[in-house]
């Protein structure tokens, strides 16, 4: 059910869009979008993975930011050195809370910002000395770690070091892989690329390792990919596939070290969450090794007992009764979550804006919880992500791609949604506009929200920021009518 | 000259990929479809033709050939 009608909709994007400029007038109305279910590619509706307009504020990262912090960072036992200047691996160390078992800084690295610091210098004479010498470094300091990739940020690509070269050699001193990774940060229109770079070096430099090695395989054996385990999702997501009788060979990236990585081109399927940041390797693994690969949905118990039983199919009858069994014995379990919040939530509605899977995967969740999302949009998607968005989304509902400052305030004003979710460059504006806000990239330090678990405690924030008394407050006592100021005295 | 997968959907029936342009679209008609040859001209749904040198059909799909474009896909 969306909030409004389809010629409602069309009006509102209208009289929005009329404050811009001709020209920018032109290329945003290709970026908004009415949602027709019947519609079978998004094409012809909506354009996207487009650059941002000069002059019109968006929230897009760069390719530095889709490969080191979304893919390579969270390998737990890799270094993955910031190579550049010291900014962009400080402001990105530790922000996306991927979660990980082990000691920082012993056997896991996480958390701890590596970067070659480049100075003036480095950029007149290079700084591939300093790089080989940073490598030698971290292997005598850190001895327990796996490997090392090399993120370049914007400087490398400019003044053209050669970090393979160097990547190649120190390999061989050090006896561990070492990634060259070409991400600098002006590549690309978003963090998409990087995404991208990021899959082809990882099948460049490590899905073959171990080639040819023997290892123990069972016909019960699958990988997680695509998720970041951001505070825990990858975890509560292992539990139910471990209890109907899978055995999960690797976690890709979140809590995943490169031996998991490696060994992934033994198991018998890939599970794939976030399909934006790893469709690539997914398609590569599936040509080169026949491993098929299959999209999954665990918010909400509606997507969660769809995905076990989509899972379940590619499996014997074992899986196939496992996976019942999961979904009985939890079922009272996401009922008792229901039963709990439903009523305090029922019937509001929400506008999304989040990145490559969210605006369509919580989708089922919210609704689970009787609330309406009303209008959806991603800061870095493809036409691919659009095609399997419009499946999700109720009709008529208002998709936005690449948003703008000014577009995404003018809907919230005029849509009167009850709860947004985006990300921390968009909460503070809306708190002060007094609309309920969750940050969804990170899940506003909470989560997970992933798996059973996770659903209860969405449920949970989900209430407690919408049901928050401090929303009641908005307006300031000399503001309000005397009435309800000589109550509030009595 | 693009390098491009096809793979086989679930479903049946033939996708199209292009990665360098995330371009995903079912493949209404191949030209050659036999076991000696396989390939030719690609019309997919999207409006786009591509043309692949025939090949003897691969026994596993995927695969990634490389394609000339013909027509471009409509935006």
């Amino acid at each position: 059910m969306a909030a409004l009608t389809r010629e409602e909709t069309d009006l509102l994007i209208a009289e929005v869009l009329e404050v811009y400029p001709e020209k920018a007038h032109k290329d945003r109305k290709k970026h908004l979008m009415v949602n027709d279910k019947a519609l079978e590619s998004s094409k012809k509706c909506i354009t996207s993975n487009r650059k941002s307009l000069p002059g019109v504020m968006t929230m897009r990262g760069c390719a530095y930011a889709g490969s080191k912090g979304v893919v390579w960072g969270p390998i737990k036992d890799m270094v993955s050195i910031s190579h550049g200047p010291v900014g962009c691996g400080q402001y990105a160390r530790a922000g996306r809370r991927n979660y990980y078992v082990g000691t920082t800084g012993v056997d896991a690295f996480c958390e701890i910002n590596f970067t070659s610091d480049f100075q003036e210098k480095d950029i007149v004479f290079g700084g591939d000395k300093k790089l080989a010498k940073l490598i030698a470094e971290v292997e005598q300091l850190f001895p327990l770690n796996k490997g090392v990739s090399v993120q370049s940020e914007c400087p490398i690509g400019l003044i053209g070091d050669d970090i393979e070269a160097v990547s190649k050699k120190a390999a061989q001193e050090i006896g561990k892989p070492v990634v060259p990774v070409r991400c600098e940060g002006f590549r690309g229109v978003s963090q998409s690329l990087g995404h991208h770079i990021a899959n082809d070096s990882v099948r460049d430099w490590i899905l073959s390792n171990r080639d040819g090695q023997p290892f123990e395989k069972t016909p019960y054996d699958v990988a997680i990919l695509g998720d970041y385990n951001i505070g825990g999702d990858a975890w509560a997501s292992r539990i139910l596939l471990e209890e109907m009788g899978l055995r999960v060979v690797a976690q890709w990236s979140g809590d995943g070290t490169l031996p998991e990585m490696e060994n992934t081109p033994n198991v018998k399927l890939n599970l794939l969450h976030c399909y934006r940041s790893m469709n690539y390797i997914s398609r590569h693994m599936e040509e080169k090794y026949g491993i098929p690969w299959l999209e999954y949905n665990f918010f909400g118990p509606t997507k969660i007992r769809e995905s076990l039983r989509r899972i379940a199919s590619f499996f014997d009858d074992k899986i196939k009764e496992g996976a019942e069994r999961v979904i009985e014995k939890y079922t009272p379990m996401m009922d008792a979550v229901i039963a709990k919040y439903r009523p305090r939530l029922e019937g509001k509605k929400v506008m999304l804006y989040v990145g490559g899977l969210r605006p369509r995967h919580v989708v089922g969740a919210y609704e689970d919880l009787g609330m309406d999302v009303i209008g959806t949009g991603y800061e870095f998607a493809h036409n691919d992500d659009y095609d399997r968005t419009i499946k999700d989304m109720g009709d008529a509902t208002l998709i936005y791609d690449d948003v703008t400052g000014y577009e995404f305030e003018q809907f919230v004003e005029r849509m009167k949604p009850d709860l947004i979710g985006s990300g921390i460059k968009e909460k503070y504006v809306f708190h002060k506009l007094g609309v309920p806000f969750r940050q969804l990239h990170s899940w506003d330090y909470s989560g997970p929200y992933h798996g059973v678990d996770g659903f209860a405690i969405f449920a949970r924030d989900m209430d407690m920021t919408l049901n928050n008394p401090c929303w009641k407050k908005m307006t300031p006592p000399w503001l309000k009518k005397e009435e309800a100021v000589l109550k509030e005295a009595a | 000259m693009a390098n491009i997968m096809i793979r086989e959907k679930p479903a049946g029936g033939l996708v199209f990929y292009l990665p360098k342009r995330d371009m995903e679209a079912d493949i209404r008609s191949i030209e050659f479809d036999t076991p000696e040859k396989w390939g030719g001209e690609l019309k997919l749904e999207n409006g786009g033709v591509y043309y692949v040198d025939p090949i003897p059909k691969p026994g596993r799909l995927p695969v990634s050939v490389s394609a000339r474009r013909l027509v471009a896909a409509e935006d």
